[in-house]
């Protein structure tokens, strides 16, 4: 009897982190709004800029496209582009996961603006740019891999 | 910074296509000078802020991850010619800059 009281309030306790975490969550792109995400962008590695921007373990998806060249000559000028055809996209984040600093850039859409960003970022070396698209409150992500031959960070 | 930015907004369809380029050196804080091999400071565009009419449809953070000069692509659905796109950007030094275009 008391053992199975226990677990009734465990798994009470349980689902409770679960809201505060989903909230936590959903009140992230307003607050990157008010300011610029320091913590998010001072990461030195992409398990940090993920949690930085509020993201655990986005699940792969396959309706991310992230348009960029397989290799890029100049590191200094990468040109990016992901699209988003997850329904309801609400942000996107793009990574270049061995940059010092891998977070490049976080977008929050609104109003009418489409699962889409284009852009150019410096790739310090040869690694995976990951996009991170935030859609319904749940985060997925798409990596594709750019060689670089010339590095563009510090040099 | 009293650089001009640059931004195109072209119709297709029933979505506008934004295209801003602005002009900012975009330091890192990890170059050197070439010259006195001293570090170039940090000096790069944190914020940028897009709004449709006056409602906001892109707020972006961006990291010195992003290339010098950079350029900003997106979408709006729903927009139409003579729609107006305004652009703010600042800077982690506190500079700020604005365009407006017309969507043609």
């Amino acid at each position: 009897m008391n053992a199975l009281r226990r677990n009734v309030l465990k798994g009470a306790a349980g689902a409770g982190t679960v809201a505060v975490a989903v909230a936590a969550g959903l009140l992230k792109p307003t607050q990157a709004m008010a300011a610029w995400n320091k913590a998010a962008f001072d990461a030195k590695n992409v398990g940090d800029a993920m949690k930085g921007l509020g993201v655990s373990a986005p699940a792969d998806s396959k309706d991310i496209t992230i348009k960029a060249p397989d290799i890029a000559e100049n590191g200094a000028v990468v040109p990016v582009e992901v699209t988003s055809g997850i329904a309801g996209t609400t942000a996107i984040a793009i990574i270049a996961e061995k940059n010092a600093t891998p977070l490049v850039g976080s977008y929050n859409l609104s109003g009418g603006t489409q699962g889409f960003i284009s852009t150019r970022i410096k790739m310090g070396q040869t690694s995976l740019v990951r996009a991170v698209v935030t859609a319904g409150g749940k985060s997925y992500t798409a990596a594709k891999e750019v060689k670089v031959t010339i590095g563009g960070c510090g040099g | 910074m009293a650089e001009p930015m640059r931004i195109r907004a072209t119709m297709a369809g029933d979505v506008a296509d934004v295209k801003v380029l602005m002009n900012h050196p975009m330091e890192t804080g990890q170059r050197k000078d070439a010259k006195t091999g001293q570090l170039v400071p940090a000096h790069f565009i944190q914020e940028v802020t897009a709004t449709l009419n006056g409602a906001t449809v892109l707020a972006a953070d961006l990291g010195s991850g992003i290339s010098r000069n950079p350029y900003l692509g997106f979408k709006v659905k729903g927009a139409k010619a003579g729609d107006k796109v305004s652009v703010n950007w600042t800077d982690n030094k506190g500079d700020k800059n604005s365009a407006e275009a017309t969507i043609g």
